[in-house]
């Protein structure tokens, strides 16, 4: 494998800097707030994860239109490599969002719109991990993945959407407000800034990750070719 | 100020969620490196074979192909005319 560029290498610091800023202004520097207490602090997390995931899983169906369009296999990794890296994202959304619930709601989990919808963004991409796997052909298996992740990429903005369209319990922090949330806040001067740190350092991480996840695709595939050259 | 409630201790739960997306991240960086590091062990694998199957191919290319009668001949130690 080639070394790594330089600027891959700043990015991961970078990106492990911001993580810990990030948790600084989440833990230290936003106030405490008054009616759920210290776990209203993984809002933060929890609103950076989602964030980037969502646009990630939005970013990944612009990569297979490309790949549908150019049928470059390159496009393929770019593809993989923004959903798996999502899909982490995302799993850490859920887990905190279920964490908050449980003092928040009395429940880790309830059949809230918001709430399926993400349940149903997941396993969409988790499964799109098993189709790929079931298929050989390199050809083959960009082009179902591709269709795919055009396809289940409307579950990013149905989800990001459903607080918005539906009746919900979960709260809209952001431009928007809901009278039957349960958990809501309105935040301060302080907390606003710990949210904007968390959204810009998740961002940054993404991207870290998504960069080292596009080396290693690249790297699967320098080694497939091999094995073909190797085996002839 | 006497009908305001007190502040619910949840401390807990919030150093659970953060437990969790620290482990859920570390976990994935674990799983890049690793593969990674298989990964990188494979291509040197393959390319220290490629490479050796280039290097015989080359040596056939350069020596003539004997024939294996001659062959067989030269390792009995029998001349032709015994075998005809």
């Amino acid at each position: 494998m080639p070394t790594k560029p330089t600027l891959l290498k700043i990015l991961d610091i970078l990106a492990l800097i911001m993580l810990g800023v990030s948790t600084y202004f989440a833990l230290v520097k936003a106030p405490t707030e008054l009616v759920m207490g210290q776990v209203q602090r993984v809002f933060y997390f929890h609103l950076g994860t989602a964030w980037t995931a969502l646009l990630g899983f939005l970013f990944a169906s612009v990569l297979s239109v490309i790949y549908l369009v150019t049928k470059d296999l390159r496009w393929d990794r770019y593809q993989v490599a923004a959903i798996e890296v999502s899909l982490v994202f995302f799993l850490i959304t859920i887990a905190l969002g279920s964490i908050w619930a449980r003092p928040a709601w009395n429940t880790w989990w309830t059949w809230d719109p918001r709430l399926t919808t993400a349940a149903v963004t997941e396993l969409v991409y988790v499964a799109y991990f098993m189709l790929r796997q079931g298929i050989d052909d390199p050809d083959r298996r960009a082009r179902f993945g591709a269709v795919y992740a055009l396809l289940g990429g409307i579950s990013a903005p149905i989800t990001f959407f459903a607080i918005r369209l539906y009746r919900t319990i979960h709260p809209v922090v952001i431009a928007g407000s809901n009278p039957e949330a349960e958990g809501g806040f309105s935040m301060t001067a302080d907390m606003r800034t710990a949210m904007f740190v968390a959204l810009f350092a998740f961002t940054l991480i993404f991207i870290d990750l998504y960069w080292n996840r596009i080396r290693l695709g690249d790297l699967q595939d320098k080694v497939e070719q091999l094995k073909l050259k190797v085996m002839m | 100020m006497l009908l305001q409630e007190a502040t619910p201790d949840t401390l807990g739960y919030m150093i659970a969620g953060y437990a969790v997306a620290f482990i859920v991240m570390a976990l994935y960086v674990l799983s890049l490196y690793l593969r990674s590091r298989n990964l990188n062990q494979d291509r040197m694998l393959l390319e220290e074979m490629d490479k050796q199957s280039t290097q015989a191919k080359n040596a056939q290319a350069v020596q003539p192909q004997k024939s294996p009668v001659k062959t067989a001949r030269k390792k009995s130690g029998k001349k032709k005319y015994e075998i005809l």
